[in-house]
């Protein structure tokens, strides 16, 4: 770890961003588990629960942002200090969309209730959904130990989450072909799928920023994609 | 606005220009004392160089060398190359006053002479050439223009260059420098005995030179070297630690010392 400023309340300012970040980084993590528990049990209360934690989550983005402006306005920092500072923003709103993501999972599962689940739809989310918050809890880790290996592990292997969203878009397909009755509930899953799908795209964009923030240079724009939505169409229509 | 073009300037200005003054192998000594150890770097031409260190780590030194400032007192002397425009300026039959000519200077407390703002001027061109009284006149006004200080003295060039407040009397001796059409001006910490508001108008004055001169600049508060150079060059302990780019040195430097000094964890 890099030495101390020799003005220690600047050392401070940035520690409390740090602390900040790790406890949306817990909360945000928290969301996730609780709306993907709530979505498969059709647990109302809980889904209620992670929808009125978000206005927590979205206050500390804002303490996060104020304290940034705040140590940019009064220490002028530079070099190592201003890459903390700014990758602190970003990941404080990456973590902040985290958590709408969640809280639209949630009040989906409230929007589904209990009529005419399909629960082997369920394995699939719920598979995709363990993924991300693998890629989560990775990607937090690599932030809060400044571990670039990690953060770029995180990078790559979010294409997965990609291919997994496009079995779970099949088997989906499938269910509502097997049993129109089963359409409305397969078709809140797709939106929920698509929910954990960005959750993944998150948990990159902070892999990128831990990359920047450790190296001081980005990683390319072009990351490994799995398949798209386009190819998926295109397989649709019969072409290769 | 002004801040919006400073700001931008040192990235459209990235390109590589040609090199200036070339030093390679500079070693400075104040009698027994190793002050500068083999140093290389480059000034490239109309580009603006910021010398950045603790205090004691050479860069005021490295300064003096620029225009053998250091002739001047026994006992020290430089060894090594500094070329300009592919001269060695440390060869011993150089012409200083001519060297001096191409290589002004600027000090840290404003240094003006003890006569009217408009011989502050004349009396340095005068010992360069000889002019008609109104070229002369022309030549002083467009120094001061230079140095944005002639809307504030044109009604009184035979008030005493000591009668203007501390930011004037710096640009005075900007102008006075420029005035005998130097290649190279080095400052030497120009604006830290001046207050918030004379500091900015010397960063921009700097910022106007840049282009037409190659300048080098001393100085302390890291902010100003962020601010005004394209290129900062990091010395520590006489050693030449880190140059590059100040966008690189200011956002991603190499050198852990480097990092160390510019985050304010020196020591």
């Amino acid at each position: 770890m890099v030495d101390q400023h020799t003005v220690r309340a600047y050392d401070k300012d940035l520690d409390l961003l740090e602390r900040r970040i790790a406890e949306m980084g817990g909360l945000a993590e928290k969301m996730v588990i609780d709306a993907m528990d709530a979505l498969a049990a059709a647990d109302t209360a809980l889904a209620h629960q992670v929808v009125s934690t978000d206005p927590r989550l979205d206050m500390l983005q804002r303490e996060v942002e104020e304290q940034a402006v705040l140590t940019i306005a009064r220490r002028q920092p530079v070099a190592i200090d201003l890459r903390e500072i700014i990758g602190a923003i970003r990941v404080a709103g990456d973590l902040e969309r985290v958590g709408d993501l969640a809280k639209n999972i949630a009040k989906r599962s409230v929007k589904i209730g209990l009529e005419s689940r399909v629960p082997r739809a369920i394995v699939g989310i719920k598979h995709m959904n363990d993924f991300a918050l693998e890629l989560m809890k990775d990607v937090l880790d690599a932030y809060a130990q400044r571990d670039i290996e990690r953060a770029l592990a995180v990078w790559e292997r979010d294409a997965d989450l990609d291919a997994l969203e496009d079995s779970v878009f099949r088997d989906l397909l499938t269910h509502m072909m097997e049993d129109p009755r089963n359409i409305t509930f397969c078709a809140h899953l797709l939106f929920c799928s698509k929910n954990i799908e960005r959750i993944g795209d998150h948990a990159t964009n902070i892999a990128e920023t831990v990359f920047y923030l450790v190296t001081g240079s980005t990683l390319p724009t072009d990351r490994p994609r799995g398949r798209q939505e386009s190819d998926i169409e295109a397989d649709a229509r019969g072409e290769s | 606005m002004t801040n919006e073009v400073s700001a931008q300037a040192p990235l459209q200005r990235a390109a590589p220009t040609a090199e200036k003054v070339v030093l390679r192998g500079l070693n400075f000594y104040y009698g027994k004392v190793h002050a500068l150890k083999d140093v290389d770097l480059s000034l490239y031409e109309g580009q603006v160089t910021a010398f950045i260190g603790p205090s004691g780590c050479g860069k005021s030194t490295l300064l003096r060398v620029l225009n053998r400032m250091y002739d001047l007192y026994p006992g020290q002397r430089a060894e090594g190359e500094v070329m300009l425009d592919g001269e060695n300026i440390l060869s011993p039959g150089l012409d200083l006053n001519l060297l001096r000519s191409r290589v002004g200077m600027v000090f840290q407390k404003p240094t003006p002479f003890p006569m009217t703002i408009y011989e502050n001027i004349a009396f340095g061109v005068r010992l360069y050439e000889k002019l008609p009284k109104s070229e002369l006149d022309a030549r002083v006004e467009s120094a001061l223009r230079r140095a944005a200080l002639w809307t504030e003295v044109k009604d009184k060039l035979n008030a005493s260059g000591l009668s203007l407040s501390g930011g004037q009397q710096q640009r005075l001796c900007i102008a006075r420098t420029v005035a005998i059409s130097p290649e190279v001006i080095l400052f030497d910490e120009p604006a830290s005995a001046l207050d918030p508001i004379s500091t900015a108008k010397i960063e921009e004055l700097i910022d106007e030179l840049s282009g037409d001169y190659t300048i080098a600049i001393v100085t302390h508060n890291m902010q100003q070297a962020a601010r005004v150079s394209h290129y900062t060059a990091f010395m520590y302990l006489g050693e030449m630690v880190e140059f590059a780019e100040t966008n690189a040195v200011f956002t991603s430097p190499r050198d852990k010392r480097t990092q160390d000094y510019v985050t304010g964890r020196f020591g």
